[in-house]
């Protein structure tokens, strides 16, 4: 199977393209290259990142970091990115969440109560899922933000492919619970404080966390009250968005075991979910240096060796190592490979050094989209 | 010189839990599972626990003893164990674990780590190795007892928040190896990682693993001869590729000797380091090979 190497049919209709993978695998760098092919190509493309390491906010040219608002990045000298744009920013999941809030509740009263909560506070920073959520509902507004014509996100590193897919609805679930019925029926009854005594599930849970705890829980859940719906309807659009023609999946990869193993689950799970827009990206790839193989290599340093040439031994012998590394990355890859079948995979050899300007970025993207011919 | 061998295993019996963090993609699951064989092969009795569900782990575990230890079951089991027999399986299938670790968040890490705590006090295992959460998360998983000893006052929470601080900064029972490369962001990462566990948890740091390092005694020419060959030695692609590739080689030795140098002055650890192995699909022997291949980085 050999698959196209370049990603350049990737972008040919697209709006939202979502990088997808383990994390350290150069999810955020690909995603920023993504963008800047964009804007070369005349794109208007904004870059949602998670978690940006400080070298890519550098590289970017943005010393203060990363804002939680879009910043248009400086491409250099005209001429280079003749009409394109390309955006950058990174994702609040707090202040999202809070904006969602906002945009859903009743009145500035219902506000107040519900983001001066405690457990409203811990779920909008920690609930798992909701990073991936927040993620989805920003890149849907992006979406429909005219300055821009692609959305291109970073993915939280999960376990799975489809948290990013499922978490609107899982949350909209959490916020929709059983437990949170049980918790409304009191309030519904007109009784001020709950008989905790009559509902074992909350006894536990009291017992367990303490009674403060489950008493901001209990008045969390209270307050929100009439916005499940809001949520849930959002939830619905924004999955329709995640699973649209043009919504398009980049699963990242390195040459290694876990995170390739990882990359091909992704995979499946998309294809599963009836998604085939699905390419790839290794990065890190140990370069081959021309097209023969490690066994010959070695044969040529044993020749060199019996005729004396000891210098020529030593650099056959190390050709030869740095051909074993290529091709053990190429074994590690090819289940990934394999998943993709015709769709394409493009690979990015170890750079020497670190991505630390927009030239390596540049650099990144000339092996992801050569130029053709 | 070459580098010195290390012998791991008396730094693993003592203290007997060792959490290893890293960042993904640095070889934290092959360093557990290199540590483990390690002790295993000098007769310890070892213990090997995943957190992820990962599969690769129990690959390469070999006949170790594994655990995995999950957060929705350990939290069930704590709940059974507590007198809510009945109710902690009902809360498991509903779901409401998710809203009791929303309530009190770091509730899940408390019950893992009880668990570790737990296997630990029956005194079965010389070796315990648990291939911990990517450094990222490994701060909050960590300080998630801290967390919960200031935020509850009493209650069986807090008494398990008080156990597992009990083991975390207890220098003799349990350490935190970290995992990294040779390289830029790995390094700036282990290092932020270290401070912040220092600062903020009080865990002994133990060894730190640079994995993936190069061989420094490679062979090359010196770079006046390597350009000053023959032509007539090889046919001029082979030369302008056996060129490209030692100046590739002796780029990435640089950089890797480079990264190494400005981790031992940014960090006062001790510093092991792991080969980089053309092999691809590590198993089990592998790693066994690899446990012998631990050396100390050259002062």
């Amino acid at each position: 199977v050999t698959a196209d190497p370049s990603l350049t049919s990737v972008l040919d209709g697209a709006e939202v393209i979502i990088c997808c993978g383990s994390g350290g695998v150069g999810k955020t760098t690909t995603a920023a290259v993504i963008g800047l092919q964009a804007a070369a190509v005349g794109r208007r493309a904004v870059v949602v990142t998670i978690d940006p390491a400080r070298r890519l906010a550098d590289a970017l040219g943005l010393p203060d970091g990363l804002s939680s608002e879009p910043t248009r990045i400086d491409l250099g000298p005209s001429g280079e990115v003749p009409e394109g744009e390309l955006w950058a920013m990174m994702l609040d999941p707090a202040a999202a969440f809070d904006a969602l809030v906002r945009r859903n509740a009743t009145d500035d009263e219902q506000v107040e109560r519900i983001l001066s909560n405690p457990f409203y506070r811990n779920m909008s920073r920690s609930l798992s899922g909701t990073q991936e959520y927040m993620a989805a509902e920003t890149l849907y507004q992006l979406h429909d933000d005219e300055r821009f014509d692609l959305v291109v996100v970073d993915t939280p590193p999960s376990r799975n492919a489809l948290d990013f897919l499922e978490a609107p609805s899982v949350l909209a679930r959490f916020l929709d619970h059983r437990l949170f019925r049980l918790l409304m029926m009191p309030a519904r009854r007109g009784m001020r404080v709950m008989n905790a005594a009559t509902q074992p599930i909350l006894r536990a849970i009291g017992k367990v966390v303490g009674s403060d705890v489950l008493a901001d829980a209990v008045a969390f859940f209270q307050s929100f009250a009439g916005m499940e719906t809001g949520f849930r309807q959002r939830a619905d659009v924004v999955i329709g968005l995640l699973r649209s023609d043009a919504t398009r999946y980049v699963v990242v990869a390195s040459p290694h075991r876990d995170t390739v193993t990882e990359a091909a689950w992704f995979v499946e799970q998309l294809t599963d979910q009836g998604i085939d827009a699905v390419s790839g990206v290794a990065n890190r790839v140990h370069p081959r240096f021309g097209d023969g193989t490690a066994a010959a290599a070695r044969d040529a340093a044993d020749a060199a060796e019996s005729d004396g040439d000891a210098d020529g031994a030593a650099l056959w012998r190390n050709l030869a190592e740095l051909r074993a590394l290529a091709e053990a990355a190429e074994q590690e890859l090819a289940p990934f490979a394999e998943l993709l079948g015709d769709e394409p995979l493009g690979r990015v050899p170890l750079l020497a050094g670190d991505v630390h300007d927009l030239a390596t970025l540049g650099e990144i993207r000339r092996h992801l989209f050569p130029a053709p011919g | 010189v070459p580098p010195d061998s290390v012998d791991p295993v008396p730094r693993l019996v003592t203290p007997g839990v060792t959490i290893v963090a890293g960042k993904g993609g640095v070889g934290k699951t092959t360093v557990t599972a290199v540590l483990a064989h390690a002790a295993a092969a000098a007769g310890q009795r070892v213990l090997i626990v995943e957190l992820d569900g990962k599969p690769v782990l129990r690959s390469l575990a070999g006949d170790i003893p594994y655990r995995h230890i999950s957060a929705a079951d350990s939290l069930a089991e704590y709940l059974r164990e507590h007198g809510f027999g009945r109710i902690a399986k009902r809360l498991a299938t509903s779901g409401v674990i998710d809203v009791v670790a929303t309530a009190a968040p770091g509730i899940d890490d408390i019950v893992v780590l009880g668990k570790v705590k737990q296997l630990e006090r029956t005194g079965d295992w010389d070796v315990i190795v648990v291939d911990g959460p990517a450094a990222g998360h490994a701060v909050t998983f960590l300080t998630s007892a801290a967390g919960m000893r200031d935020a509850v006052r009493a209650g069986p929470i807090r008494t398990q928040a008080d156990d597992v601080l009990e083991l975390l900064e207890d220098a003799e029972r349990c350490q935190v190896v970290l995992v990294t490369l040779p390289e830029t962001t790995p390094v700036n990462e282990v290092v932020e990682t270290a401070y912040a566990l220092e600062d903020r948890v009080g865990v002994r740091l133990g060894p730190l693993v640079i994995n993936g390092v190069d061989r420094p005694d490679v062979e090359l020419p010196p770079k006046s001869r390597v350009r000053g060959r023959a032509a007539g030695a090889a046919a001029d692609e082979d030369r302008r590729l056996l060129l490209e590739a030692a100046n590739f080689r002796r780029r990435r030795l640089e950089l890797q000797q480079e990264e190494i140098s400005r981790l031992r002055a940014e960090l006062a650890l001790e510093q092991w380091q792991l080969p980089l192995l053309p092999v691809a699909a590590l198993g089990a022997d592998d790693v066994r090979a690899l446990a012998g291949q631990l050396v100390a980085s050259p002062s």
